[in-house]
């Protein structure tokens, strides 16, 4: 590894580190302090979703199913028992979201494409209903307010840090996976699953592990966010929760490791900017995203890439990274 | 429970089954025909029950003309929103899911505009005259406009079948879904095809919706309710799959009849349910002649 490349690696790291972490030193209003926190944990769901999409092929509309039940987990039992269940109800919703993915993903990854999606979908409004009709049990379609963390992370610049440790780790961790040997094999089952069996790997088994870890880390997202909202809502299992990501991962590029955390950043942004002037925000959102699917698919981070790599073509060959197979533009394949 | 109640019910379940029908009819359409996945489908659904609601009850339009203006005027949309948008991603390297995302941002596009247009809150239309009463079937009510739904349903039905078997049309559709390079050789613009196909397919949801408007409130919610319901009755039937839809909407709308005499708070899970316990023993839908199980 040459130093260029060990720049090029640590950059969008040190990018990361310097933004969020001066966020609750450059201002003190508690509304940009939130909306920072959402940008880190929709980041990590995002990320995480786009592990199945991006990186294996597999576009699975029912992610919110793991979001909501981590989130459920820490809220109920914070709201039953008492805050001192934050953190092991985050914990138990991380575990509840693996088994829960090792009992449901056999089903889901025996179909492919749109069926898979379907399948996806189906499931998690599955959880949906039984959370929005389970009154005595979940509160309903009135969701749980007033969860607090405990002790110290109570305050809100406290859990502004901790977010940004877990976020942080875990999005280090999912790009080790991304870049490890396990990594390639699910991109190479996205470009072709039958050569990759040929070669002697298990499909099924690769997705099936990429599918629960992607569940697991939207669990944790689904946690967190109950703590900086400090309430939860049957709408974190909806499928516009599922949409929301989807569109995240898109706009920033799916072809990109960070292209999701981007894209989630982006669309919180224009939710708060467009939301102040109209409440068609979603109109606006829809509009950008058809132009995106349209001219281009491959996010803003695919975008900007691809406009360097021309650069530098002038001079040399382009340089194969992990990711140059995954940028390349659908259009032109 | 005597024979006469479980017969109305039998009766509610066979009208939202007719409804499910040419809402998943239209979706299935055009995925047989043209391997394109409709996210927005409902959202044409809902865009139908506006028109209806617009001709019926703004301009004092009857409301069979409403209806055939609804569907058609759905259609058309269809049409325009096929070849200005659909179109441009055919063929791309993992096609699907970007089918998804462009008819997904239909979606989020076309519920905005219906709440820009005609505001948030309900609308209803009255029932078309001469429909408004209901019969006796022993001494339990049944409304009329519900027995005139299932009868347009199996008129629907038949016409298409017909029209698919019988006609020089019907064989150009049939043909795109099997071989689209095949048909372009032989001089048949496959294109065009294609975007009729949509219009017809769009328009059948917009007609779901004109019916369906009478019976439940047009809210801008509806398109979001009808797509997942419908989504469940393609799949269960095998996608593509003209006939495994209209027996997919038959179970989808009795379960939901007979399940909220049962249990009524949880009625709503049980199409859930069905479609995930079929797919656990048929991963191809009850009627797919394709196989899906890839690798």
């Amino acid at each position: 590894m040459n130093s260029s490349v060990k720049l090029k690696e640590t950059a969008p790291w040190i990018v990361l580190i310097l933004i969020f972490s001066l966020v609750p030193v450059l201002n003190t209003s508690d509304y940009q302090l939130t909306l920072a926190n959402h940008m880190l944990v929709w980041g990590l769901f995002a990320v995480s979703f786009n592990m199945l999409f991006g990186q294996t092929g597999m576009l699975s509309f029912g992610q919110a199913l793991y979001y909501g039940l981590g989130a459920y987990f820490t809220g109920m039992l914070v709201d039953r028992i008492g805050p001192e269940w934050f953190l092991p109800g985050m914990g138990m919703g991380i575990i509840a979201a693996g088994l829960l993915a090792l009992a449901i993903g056999p089903l889901t990854i025996r179909v492919t494409g749109v069926y898979f999606t379907v399948l996806t979908l189906a499931f998690a409004q599955l959880a949906w209903g039984i959370t929005f009709k389970w009154y005595e049990f979940t509160g309903g379609d009135d969701g749980i307010q007033g969860i607090l963390p405990p002790g110290i992370l109570n305050d809100p610049v406290v859990y502004y840090y901790f977010t940004l440790a877990l976020v942080l780790a875990s999005i280090w961790f999912l790009r080790r996976i991304a870049h490890s040997p396990f990594g390639l094999t699910l991109r190479c089952i996205r470009q072709n699953p039958e050569r990759v069996r040929f070669l002697g790997r298990r499909v099924r088994r690769n997705q099936l592990g990429i599918y629960i870890i992607s569940g697991v880390f939207a669990a944790l997202a689904g946690g967190l966010v109950a703590g900086v909202d400090n309430s939860i809502h049957t709408d974190m299992f909806f499928w516009t929760t599922s949409g929301e990501v989807i569109l995240m991962s898109v706009l920033g590029g799916i072809g990109q490791f960070f292209g999701p955390f981007l894209g989630a950043g982006l669309i919180i942004l224009i939710e708060d900017v467009v939301g102040a002037y109209t409440e068609y925000w979603s109109f606006i959102i829809g509009a950008i995203m058809l132009v995106m699917v349209i001219l281009f698919p491959m996010g803003v981070l695919g975008e900007i890439q691809k406009l360097r790599a021309r650069m530098k073509g002038r001079h040399a060959k382009r340089e194969i990274t992990g990711e140059g197979e995954l940028g390349t533009d659908p259009r032109t394949r | 429970m005597d024979a006469g109640f479980v017969f109305i019910q039998f009766l509610s379940g066979l009208t939202v089954a007719t409804l499910l029908f040419l809402v998943a009819s239209g979706l299935t359409l055009v995925f047989g025909v043209g391997r394109v996945f409709n996210f927005a489908h409902g959202s044409f659904y809902m865009i139908g029950a506006y028109f209806a609601y617009t001709c019926v009850s703004m301009w004092n339009i009857n409301f069979w003309v409403a209806l055939a203006v609804s569907s058609i005027g759905v259609g058309l949309f269809g049409m325009l929103m096929e070849s200005l948008f659909l179109r441009r991603i055919y063929g791309r390297a993992e096609e699907g899911g970007f089918q998804i995302l462009l008819t997904y941002c239909f979606i989020l596009i076309i519920d905005d505009l219906v709440k820009m247009i005609w505001g948030t809150e309900y609308k209803s239309i009255a029932r078309p005259p001469g429909f408004s009463g209901s019969v006796m079937i022993g001494d339990l009510i049944m409304p009329t406009y519900n027995l005139a739904i299932i009868a347009i349903g199996l008129i629907v039905v038949v016409a298409a079948w017909l029209i698919l078997t019988r006609t020089r049309p019907g064989r150009i559709t049939r043909a795109t879904a099997i071989d689209r390079e095949m048909l372009n050789a032989l001089g048949v613009n496959v294109p065009l095809t294609m975007t009729i196909v949509f219009g017809i397919a769009t328009g059948l949801g917009g007609m779901a919706g004109a019916l369906a408007a009478p019976l439940r409130s047009v809210t801008p919610g509806a398109g979001i309710e009808v797509i997942i319901d419908s989504l469940i009755v393609v799949v269960l039937g095998g996608m593509g799959n003209f006939w495994g839809a209209w027996l997919g909407a038959l179970v989808i709308g009795e379960v939901n009849a007979f399940a909220v005499v049962f249990v009524p708070k949880w009625a709503s899970l049980f199409s859930f349910l069905v479609m995930v316990v079929v797919l656990i023993f048929k991963p191809e839908g009850l009627f797919s002649t394709r196989k899906i199980r890839k690798v």
